[in-house]
C-alpha cells in the first residue's frame, strides 16, 4: 500500500520558496541586454486615427525603436488575433489586430510599442508619441449601445448586435399563460475586473542562431499562448516554447491570449534582444479583460405552493469592443440560471453588446454569479410574495437527489447536453443553514430590533459546470536515480498543483508527496497541454496525472516481478521499495527499476518492456462535472450610512472527492472574497464617452481584511462518476452565490422599509436613497 | 508607472530649502511621499525638480506649552500616534490619526504633507480645522502665520506661494475634560473618507455647553466648520434631539460630487456623522482623558 | 543628463552600492539593480502594500520611495526574514501551516507587516490583525489563512520570547 495521499490535509510544497522570495515570477528574470518595452495606448475609447508621430520619442536617450503598424512585417499588419470558440450566434466577431493604426474602439488599444534600455526611459518616450486622433462617437452603456439610433462601436459596421440567442425547452409562453402566480425582476449584475495582484508580464529571449524564442508570460494557459502566437504570427509550432513561471494570481483574465504576447517575441526575433513588458496597474485596468454589466429582465411562474413551473425573460451582455471568447460568458450566464432546481419550461433571450470597452472574457465565476442573482431573487420575490420561508421554497423545488443523474433539455458550453452528474443539494442547503444556525436567526434578530440593528439573512444556492475538457495531459517520470517527476500543461497561479498533483501521484507510486517534483505550465516539457481555468485542472490533469502514475506502477511492478522472479500480484509498492506482500525483505526499489529499463548500452531490454520508467496520459472529459454548494449570509445594515457588515458566511461546497481539504478550503474562502469584493466594493466604471473612471487600486476598491469575514466552509462529497477520481473542480464555487446571497440578506435587513434590491454592487449610498424614499412613502 | 526625470535635491537645513524654493518654479517638496509619490508614478505632475525634506534637520517634534501643541512639518503620522503627549491633551487627533490611511503610510506621512495636500477628505487637515490651528510657512522672504479658516484657497489648493512650504502648525488644546470625536464613513478602512467629522465640546457649572466645535471633511472642497450647528448648541444643554436638528445643518452645504460618492450621500452623512460625534463627544465629557 | 547619484543600501545586512538615476523607485532598486527580486510590485501607487519593507526597523512602501531616499538606511525584505537557508522563521512557518498564501505574491508584503506588527502587539485580536493588514490587498485567500497564521504566529513568537 502507498501512502494515504489522497484526501490528506498536506501543507504546500510550493510554500517555501514563496514564503523566502526565492520564486521566480515574470519580472524577476533579469536577461543580459533585455530591452524594456511600454505601450502607447489609445486615450480614447473610439477614434480613427490620422497618424501616428514618434520621431521626437525615437530620439530620447535610451530608446531603440518606437514600433507602429507600418515597422511589422508586412503580413502581420492586418492580422488578428485568432477566434478561439465559434458559435453560430455570432455575427460580428470583432477581433484586435497587432497594433492600431487605423481605429481604435476602447481606451487602451494598444498603437505603438516603444523599446528602450529601461522601463523609465521607455515610459519617457511613450509620452512623446503624438498621435492625431479624429474623435468618433463611443458606446459606453450597453442597453444605449443596442437601441437603433445608437453609433456603432466599429465604424465598418452599422449596429452593436454582436450575437443573439435564445436557449431554453419547454413550452415556458403557454404556462405563463395560464400561470396562478408571476414574479418579475429587472436586474443589474454588475461583476468587476479580475485584478490578480501580480499583473500581466512577459519576457522573450530570441536565439535566432537556433531560429527559437524562449517566452516567459504570467499566463494561466501556456499552451493557448503557444498556439495564438505561432498562428496569429505564422511561426513554426518549433519556434516558440512558453513557459507560465510563478503566477501571481489568475483569476480568469489570464487564461486569454493578448496581442502583447505576439508582439513582444515578434519584436525580440526582429531585433535580436530579450524584451520584457509588465504591465503596470494603470495598464491593467483598461487593457486587461474583465467581466462588467448584464442586464436582466427576468419571470417566474409557479403554483400557490412555490413549485416552480417556468422561468423565462430576457439578458444584455456588455462584451466590449472585441471577442476573443466569443460568447463563452454570457452562455455560461444563460445555462446556470436553472441551477439546483426543478425548471419544468425555461426560456431566455441573450443579446450581446459591443461597447467600446475592453473584452469581457471570464472572470472567477464566469457568468454564474449573475445568473444565480437572477434565479435566486426570482425564488425570494416568490418566497415573500406567497409567504413561504426563503429556505423552504427552495427545499420544494430542488432536484431530489434520486433524480441523479438529472438531464433538463440544455447544451452547456462544452458542447454537451447538461446532464448534472451527482449532487445533494437538499443536504446541502441544510448543511449550510445548519452551519450559519438558520434556526436560530429569529431569535437574534428579535434581539437585534431591540438593540435598534437591522440584520438579516440570505440564501443562496447554485450548479456549476466544471472541469471542462478538451483535456489535459501528464507525464510521471521516475529518473534513474528514483526521483519522480509529473509533468503538465497548464500553469499555476496560487491553486496548489505541485502539491495536488504530487499527492495523486504518490498514492499509486507508493512515494512520498515531498519527494515528488512537478513542472506545470512549459510546453516545452509535455507536448500538449490547454490551460488552467474553468476549474478544470483537478479533473483533467488530476486524472492525468493519477492514470500515468497507475500505469507506472504497474509497469514497475512487472518489471519487479522479472527482477525479483515473484508473481506480479504479489508485488505491492510502499516508501519507493516493491516487495513480495508479506516477505518484505524480497524488494528492489524504484530507482532500480528505473535503471533497470534505462537499459545498459548494446544490451536488449527484457522481452515485453518499454525504455524508460515512466508513462503519459491525456485526460479527456466526457462532459462537465457538475459541482454545487450553497451560501447562507447573515449581514447587519446600518441604515444611516448604508454600510453593509457581513457578520456570518456559511459555505456548503460540493466539489466531490477532495484531494486536499486544506487546499479546497482555502479556495472556497478566496472565492467568497471575491463575491463579496464584487457585491460591496468593487465598480469598473466609465463615463458616458467610454472613458473607465476607476483605474487605480483608491478608486476600484478591493476587499481588504476588515471587509471580508471568516468563512465557515462545510465540504459534502457527491463523487462524479465520470472520472476515476470522482472529482469536480472547486475554484469558483464560492464567488458564484455571493451576490445573490449577500444582496437577499441585505434586503431582509431592510425589510422594515419595504426594499427591493435589484442591483450589485450595493453601494452605501444608494441604499440610505432607497430607505430615504421608503421613509418618505410611508410617512 | 515610473516617476519622470526629475533633479532631485536633499537639502539639510532650513535655508537651503528656502533657497531652492525661491530658486526653482517648477518644483516640488517632498515630505513623507504617500500623495507626492503616487502622482509622480503616474505622471500626474512633472516637476523640474524634487526638493526633498527628508534629511532637513530640525523639521521635527511635538512638543505642548502655552496652552497649545506645537508639532514641527515633517513630524511623521507614526510620531503623532504614538505621541503620548497627543493622546493624553489632544485625544482628537490621536483618534483622527488612527484613521489615516494603514500603518505603513503612517510611518512615513507627515503633518505638513498632509496640511500643504489637502485632500478634502484628510484627517489631519480637518482636526486642524476643528482646533482653530494655526499653519506656519516660511519662504526666503520671511515666515507667516495662517490661520487654519484661511489655509484652504480652494480645491486641494493651500494658500502659500510656490516659494512657500509649511514648516508646521499650532494646534491651540482644549481644557481638560472635554469631550471630543473624530468618526468618519469609510468604504474600507484605511481609504480616504467619503466623509468625517468632529466634534469637541466643554459645559460649565450648570452643564450647558460653553464650548463647541464640529467640523465635516468630505463635503466641501476643503474641511467645513458647521457654525450654524454650533450656535444652536451653545448656551443649551447638550441632548440628542439637540444634536439632530444641529447636525441637521450639515445637510445644506454643497457637497462635493465624484465616483465614490453622489453629493447628496455627502450631505447625509455630514449630517448623520455630525450628530454621531456630537453624541460619542458628549459621552466623553468630564473623561480623564482629555 | 539624467540625474543620478551614488547610493548604498544595507539590505538584509549585505551592502549594496549602485549608480542610480535619482527617480529610480526603491522597489525597483531592490528587485532590478540588487536583483532581490523577493518584494513585489502590484501597484506602484501605494495601495496594494506587495512592496512593503522594513526600512530601519519600521514598514514602508518602497514603490513610495525613491532609491535615493535609502542611501545609507538598513531594509530588510522577505530574502532577509528567514533565520538560515535551512529554516523558516516561525512567522513563515505559521504562513505555511495554515495556508496563509496561495499564489505568494502578496506574501512579502505580509510577511513585513506583520513582522513589524506582532513585534509591536505579541498578543492581537484578529480585529487587531485584520486592521494591521488592511494596507495589504490579497485577491487569492480571503485573508482567512493569513489571519490565522499571524495569530498562530503570535502564539509561536511568544512562546520563543518566554523560552
Amino acid at each position: 500500500m502507498g501512502a494515504k495521499a489522497m484526501g490528506a490535509r498536506v501543507r504546500r510544497m510550493e510554500d517555501p520558496a514563496l514564503l523566502t522570495g526565492r520564486a521566480v515570477f515574470t519580472d524577476d528574470i533579469h536577461l543580459p541586454g533585455m530591452l524594456e518595452a511600454a505601450f502607447v495606448r489609445s486615450a480614447h475609447a473610439h477614434a480613427r486615427i490620422r497618424g501616428v508621430d514618434a520621431s521626437a520619442a525615437e530620439a530620447m536617450p535610451g530608446v531603440v525603436k518606437v514600433v507602429t503598424t507600418a515597422d511589422l512585417p508586412a503580413d502581420l499588419r492586418s492580422v488578428r488575433v485568432p477566434f478561439q470558440v465559434p458559435n453560430p450566434a455570432i455575427t460580428q466577431p470583432f477581433q484586435q489586430r497587432l497594433l492600431e493604426d487605423e481605429e481604435v474602439c476602447f481606451v487602451g488599444e494598444p498603437i505603438a510599442m516603444v523599446l528602450a534600455d529601461t522601463r523609465y526611459r521607455a515610459e519617457d518616450a511613450a509620452a512623446a508619441v503624438a498621435i492625431d486622433y479624429e474623435i468618433l462617437p463611443a458606446a459606453s452603456d450597453c442597453r444605449d449601445a443596442l437601441a437603433d439610433d445608437a453609433k456603432p462601436c466599429h465604424a465598418e459596421s452599422d449596429n452593436n448586435l454582436c450575437a443573439e440567442f435564445k436557449l431554453g425547452y419547454g413550452d415556458a409562453a403557454s404556462v405563463f399563460a395560464g400561470a396562478e402566480h408571476v414574479f418579475e425582476v429587472s436586474l443589474w449584475s454588475h461583476r468587476g475586473a479580475g485584478l490578480a495582484i501580480e499583473n500581466r508580464a512577459i519576457v522573450a529571449e530570441p536565439d535566432t542562431l537556433r531560429d527559437v524564442v524562449t517566452l516567459w508570460s504570467a499566463t494561466q494557459s501556456p499552451f493557448l499562448v503557444k498556439q495564438n502566437v505561432v498562428d496569429m504570427l505564422d511561426w513554426p509550432a518549433d519556434r516558440l516554447r512558453v513557459i507560465a513561471p510563478e503566477v501571481g494570481g489568475g483569476f480568469g483574465p489570464k487564461t486569454v491570449y493578448y496581442v502583447e504576447e505576439a508582439l513582444i517575441p515578434l519584436c525580440a526575433m526582429m531585433f535580436d534582444r530579450p524584451i520584457k513588458w509588465v504591465e503596470d496597474r494603470r495598464e491593467n485596468f483598461v487593457a486587461t479583460n474583465q467581466e462588467r454589466d448584464q442586464y436582466w429582465d427576468m419571470a417566474l411562474a409557479c403554483d400557490g405552493d412555490g413549485k416552480i413551473l417556468a422561468v423565462r425573460g430576457t439578458m444584455i451582455h456588455d462584451t466590449g469592443a472585441y471577442m476573443p471568447w466569443g460568447i463563452i460568458s454570457p452562455y455560461i450566464s444563460a445555462t446556470t440560471v436553472p441551477g439546483p432546481y426543478v425548471v419544468p419550461a425555461y426560456e431566455l433571450t441573450t443579446r450581446v453588446a459591443l461597447t467600446n470597452k475592453v473584452a469581457v472574457t471570464p472572470v472567477r465565476g464566469a457568468g454564474r454569479p449573475q445568473a444565480v442573482f437572477a434565479m435566486e431573487r426570482l425564488l425570494d420575490r416568490a418566497a415573500d410574495g406567497l409567504g413561504i420561508d426563503r429556505a423552504e421554497i427552495r427545499r420544494r423545488n430542488f432536484i431530489p437527489t434520486e433524480a441523479m443523474p438529472y438531464s433538463f433539455g440544455l447544451i452547456f458550453r462544452d458542447g454537451q447536453p447538461m446532464t448534472y452528474d451527482s449532487g445533494d443539494y437538499p443536504r446541502c442547503q441544510a448543511e449550510a443553514l445548519a452551519l450559519a444556525d438558520y434556526d436560530g436567526f429569529a431569535d437574534r434578530r428579535a434581539k437585534a430590533v431591540v438593540e435598534g440593528r437591522h440584520i438579516g439573512i440570505g440564501i443562496a444556492n447554485f450548479v456549476e459546470g466544471t472541469g471542462l475538457g478538451p483535456f489535459e495531459g501528464a507525464t510521471v517520470r521516475v529518473h534513474a536515480n528514483g526521483k519522480v517527476t509529473v509533468y503538465t500543461g497548464g500553469g499555476d497561479s496560487g491553486q496548489g498543483h505541485w502539491t495536488t498533483l504530487a499527492q495523486l501521484c504518490a498514492e499509486p507510486l507508493g512515494v512520498d508527496p515531498q519527494d515528488i517534483a512537478v513542472e506545470v505550465g512549459d510546453t516545452g516539457k509535455i507536448a500538449n497541454g490547454i490551460g488552467t481555468f474553468a476549474s478544470r485542472i483537478a479533473v483533467n490533469a488530476g486524472n492525468s496525472v493519477h492514470l500515468a502514475a497507475t500505469s507506472v506502477r504497474e509497469k514497475a511492478i512487472k518489471i519487479a516481478s522479472h527482477l525479483l522472479e515473484a508473481a506480479e500480484e504479489d508485488l505491492d509498492i510502499e516508501d519507493g521499495r516493491i516487495f513480495v506482500k508479506g516477505v518484505p525483505e524480497v524488494s528492489t526499489t524504484l530507482r532500480d527499476v528505473a535503471r533497470a529499463v534505462r537499459g545498459m548500452p548494446g544490451f536488449s531490454l527484457p522481452g515485453g518492456v518499454e525504455p524508460g520508467l515512466e508513462s503519459t496520459e491525456y485526460f479527456s472529459p466526457p462532459q462537465a462535472a457538475y459541482c454545487n454548494g450553497t451560501a447562507v449570509v447573515e449581514v447587519e445594515v446600518d441604515p444611516e450610512t448604508g454600510d453593509v457588515e457581513i457578520l456570518k458566511f456559511a459555505m456548503a461546497h460540493d466539489s466531490g472527492n477532495l484531494i486536499n481539504p486544506f487546499i479546497v478550503d482555502g479556495q472556497v474562502q478566496g472565492a467568497c472574497a471575491h463575491g463579496i469584493g464584487n457585491t460591496l466594493l468593487e465598480w469598473m466604471g466609465y463615463d458616458d464617452d467610454a472613458q473607465p473612471l476607476t483605474t487605480t487600486f483608491a478608486d476600484y476598491l478591493l476587499p481588504g481584511a476588515p471587509d471580508v469575514p471568516r468563512v465557515d466552509v462545510v465540504h459534502v462529497e457527491s463523487p462524479t462518476p465520470n472520472n476515476p477520481l470522482g472529482v469536480k473542480g472547486a475554484g469558483e464555487g464560492g464567488t458564484i452565490p455571493a451576490l445573490a446571497a449577500i444582496v437577499a440578506a441585505v434586503e431582509d435587513a431592510l425589510g422594515p422599509f419595504g426594499i427591493a434590491l435589484d442591483d450589485v454592487p450595493i453601494m452605501p449610498g444608494r441604499l440610505t436613497e432607497l430607505i430615504d424614499d421608503a421613509r418618505a412613502r410611508t410617512g | 508607472m515610473k516617476p519622470p526625470p526629475f533633479t532631485y535635491h536633499d537639502p539639510r537645513t532650513i535655508p537651503e530649502v528656502l533657497d531652492l524654493l525661491a530658486a526653482k518654479d517648477n518644483a516640488r517638496l517632498l515630505s513623507g511621499g504617500q500623495s507626492l509619490m503616487p502622482m509622480l508614478n503616474m505622471r500626474y505632475v512633472l516637476p523640474d525638480d524634487v526638493i526633498d525634506l527628508n534629511r532637513v534637520e530640525g523639521l521635527s517634534g511635538i512638543a505642548a506649552a502655552n496652552g497649545s501643541l506645537e508639532i514641527a512639518g515633517m513630524t511623521r503620522q507614526r510620531d503623532i500616534e504614538f505621541s503620548d503627549v497627543v493622546s493624553a491633551r489632544c485625544p482628537i487627533m490621536t483618534e483622527a490619526i488612527l484613521q489615516v490611511g494603514h500603518r505603513q503610510t503612517r510611518n512615513r506621512g507627515t503633518l505638513g504633507g498632509s496640511l500643504a495636500h489637502l485632500d478634502p477628505s484628510a484627517e489631519l487637515p480637518a482636526v486642524a480645522m476643528a482646533l482653530d490651528a494655526t499653519i506656519h510657512v516660511e519662504s526666503k522672504r520671511g515666515k507667516r502665520d495662517i490661520a487654519m479658516a484661511d489655509f484652504p484657497a480652494g480645491y486641494m489648493t493651500p494658500s502659500i506661494e510656490l516659494d512657500e512650504m509649511v514648516t508646521g502648525a499650532t494646534f491651540p488644546l482644549w481644557e481638560d475634560g472635554h469631550g471630543y470625536a473624530f468618526i468618519e464613513f469609510a468604504r474600507r478602512h484605511g481609504d480616504f473618507a467619503i466623509v468625517s467629522a468632529g466634534a469637541l465640546m466643554t459645559t460649565d457649572g450648570t452643564g450647558k455647553v460653553n464650548r463647541i466645535s464640529i467640523t465635516v471633511s468630505g463635503v466641501g472642497p476643503s474641511p467645513l466648520r458647521c457654525t450654524e450647528a454650533e450656535e444652536m448648541i451653545l448656551d443649551q444643554t447638550p441632548e440628542l434631539e439637540l444634536f439632530r436638528e444641529a447636525a441637521e445643518t450639515a445637510r445644506a452645504f454643497d457637497a462635493l460630487e465624484d465616483i465614490h460618492a453622489p453629493s447628496s450621500y455627502r450631505q447625509h452623512l455630514a449630517a448623520v456623522l455630525s450628530r454621531r460625534a456630537l453624541e460619542k463627544a458628549q459621552t466623553r465629557l468630564g473623561g480623564s482623558n482629555g | 543628463m539624467a540625474d543620478r547619484r551614488r547610493v548604498s543600501v544595507t539590505i538584509n545586512g549585505d551592502t549594496y552600492e549602485r549608480e542610480v538615476e535619482t527617480r529610480l523607485l526603491l522597489s525597483d532598486f531592490i528587485r532590478h539593480e540588487c536583483e532581490l527580486t523577493g518584494t513585489h510590485v502590484g501597484c506602484e501607487h501605494g495601495v496594494c502594500g506587495a512592496c512593503t519593507i522594513l526600512l530601519d526597523g519600521i514598514t514602508a512602501r518602497s514603490c513610495l520611495m525613491l532609491a535615493v531616499q535609502a542611501d545609507g538606511h538598513e531594509l530588510l525584505t522577505i530574502e532577509g526574514i528567514a533565520p538560515n537557508e535551512e529554516e523558516l522563521h516561525p512567522l513563515q512557518q505559521a504562513f505555511m501551516d495554515n495556508h496563509g498564501l496561495q499564489c505568494g505574491y502578496c506574501t512579502p508584503g505580509m510577511l513585513t507587516t506583520l513582522l513589524e506588527f506582532l513585534r509591536d502587539n505579541p498578543n492581537p485580536t484578529e480585529k487587531e490583525v485584520r486592521v494591521a493588514i488592511s494596507g495589504n490587498l490579497c485577491r487569492c485567500t480571503g485573508y482567512q489563512g493569513i489571519v490565522d497564521a499571524a495569530l498562530d504566529a503570535a502564539g509561536r513568537l511568544r512562546g520563543e520570547a518566554e523560552a
